[in-house]
């Protein structure tokens, strides 16, 4: 089977000069989970933004098969869930069970069957008991879940996660951690997260300047950029 | 904050929260046009129309008290007009003014707060209201408190750093700070509500709300509708018959 995710040199400027991608190649094979490691600004959500149309670069971008472009954008937002660093950005409805059902509803979906779709999604990030609930009444660990949920609910061939343990206690990244691997998708993983990222992903890719400057298993690509909190810490070390 | 307590209150389930939003909104624009018009009797009709309210309130199982005082933010605004009015000579006029400033946010107000907003907004889409215009009052109302915690957030920060409203106005130039927290406020509200937007269109949103709710309009809602028109109506007529010497 082709790569999920084929993307050919992908260059992207954004409207006030800045240069976000400068050159970007990556793929995704089925089932597989990559972290997108790299400094702030390095052009990691830049890119993940490229694979559903959010934006649109110059370059090749193949999804499923698809490439992005107006006309397949629909089918490609079914293809690929994001979920987003800010939880509160992403839950805007009123209740927890509405939120879940706005994707499905928006895929063309039938109340009822939007109803048991959203409720199924809820129990599957175990936040079923919250379905009638504010989102903005939950804490970060739960609007985190609840926001995966909307996206689980639309059962996209391709997850991707936007710094998923950011704003999380350790407990909450633990179960979090645990969640996402559990789920059958295959990933893309923005994150900072060191330890997140060897617990869950296959491959690592290093994002420098817009560029993709290194690759590997999660393990390779830390120890050869030094890129990990333990390196940086040792020399403050007193 | 004040859009958790009409979310909170929109979610319950009385008679009144059952019925059909197209019929709530019919009774709605019965009702509003029935006392703005009233002239004669105007203290006894207001003292009805307000009863009318404070039934239907506890009829859906709403806090009164709270729902009279958080109809009072109309009134600052009424108050302003219905002064100036009250320095061109027309006293009677301005009291007009503010009564039925009033008493038309509180029916404003029964009505959001017993129909959640994607189902009033259903509704009003079933009657041909043009999308453009649901649009605008869906994201207004997402934005509006988007705004709202963007606000609360750097008064926080403020607050935090040792800021007041005191220290602020005791200032020479009180209003150049202002003016730079205000600017700061639009463009991160800007960028947040960006960010909304971009998190929608990821979920497949094509610029048209959907709900979870089927509407129906039953006999029951068009019994209700006529029920509620005609009794501000009623109680309009019979109050300027009953007491002619008012005027």
């Amino acid at each position: 089977m082709g790569a999920l995710v084929e993307v050919r040199g992908l260059r992207f400027r954004y409207e006030d000069g800045t240069t976000a991608l400068n050159g970007v190649d990556f793929q995704l094979g089925a089932g597989e989970a990559v972290a997108l490691l790299g400094p702030n600004g390095s052009g990691k959500t830049t890119f993940v933004l490229h694979l559903n149309g959010l934006l649109t670069g110059e370059g090749t971008v193949r999804v499923c098969g698809l490439p992005v472009n107006p006309q397949t954008i629909p089918q490609l937002r079914r293809k690929v869930g994001i979920v987003f660093q800010d939880s509160d950005s992403q839950l805007f409805m009123p209740t927890v069970l509405e939120d879940v059902a706005f994707g499905l509803l928006n895929l063309g979906m039938d109340q009822p069957t939007a109803l048991s779709r959203a409720r199924a999604a809820l129990e599957t990030v175990g936040m079923d008991r919250t379905a009638s609930r504010a989102p903005y009444h939950l804490s970060a660990g739960e609007k985190k879940r609840v926001a995966i949920a909307g996206i689980v609910a639309m059962e996209p061939e391709i997850l991707v996660l936007d710094e998923p343990t950011a704003n999380l206690d350790p407990p909450g990244q633990r179960s979090l951690t645990e969640l996402i691997s559990h789920l059958p998708q295959a990933k893309i993983v923005v994150t900072h997260d060191i330890a997140f990222a060897q617990a869950l992903c296959h491959r690592a890719v290093f994002f420098q300047n817009g560029v993709i400057t290194a690759e590997g298993t999660v393990t390779e690509v830390v120890s050869r950029l030094d890129w990990d909190l333990t390196a940086e810490r040792s020399k403050f070390r007193p | 904050m004040h859009h958790d307590v009409l979310e909170r209150w929109s979610q319950g389930n009385s008679p009144l929260h059952r019925r059909d939003p197209r019929a709530k909104v019919a009774a709605l624009l019965v009702f509003l046009p029935a006392l703005a018009t009233a002239h004669r009797a105007l203290a006894f009709t207001a003292g009805g129309m307000l009863m009318l309210l404070a039934g239907a309130f506890i009829w859906a199982r709403l806090p009164l008290a709270r729902a009279l005082a958080r109809s009072a933010l109309v009134l600052p605004f009424a108050i302003v007009f219905a002064l100036i009015t009250w320095a061109a000579g027309d006293a009677g006029r301005a009291i007009s003014l503010v009564v039925k400033s009033y008493l038309s946010a509180l029916a404003v107000l029964l009505v959001v707060s017993t129909t959640p907003l994607p189902v009033l907004l259903r509704g009003l889409e079933l009657t041909g209201t043009p999308q453009f215009v649901l649009l605008v009052a869906q994201f207004l109302y997402r934005y509006l408190f988007v705004i709202g915690g963007e606000a609360q957030q750097m008064s926080r920060a403020a607050a935090a750093r040792g800021a007041s409203a005191r220290k602020l106005m005791a200032r020479s130039t009180p209003f150049r700070a202002a003016a730079g927290a205000l600017a700061v406020l639009f463009a991160r509200s800007y960028a947040r509500a960006e960010h909304i937007h971009r998190a929608m269109l990821a979920r497949g949103f094509q610029g048209h709300f959907q709900t979870l709710k089927n509407l129906r309009f039953r006999r029951s809602d068009a019994a209700f509708a006529l029920l509620a028109s005609l009794i501000p109506l009623a109680v309009r007529i019979a109050m300027e018959k009953a007491i002619p010497w008012a005027r």
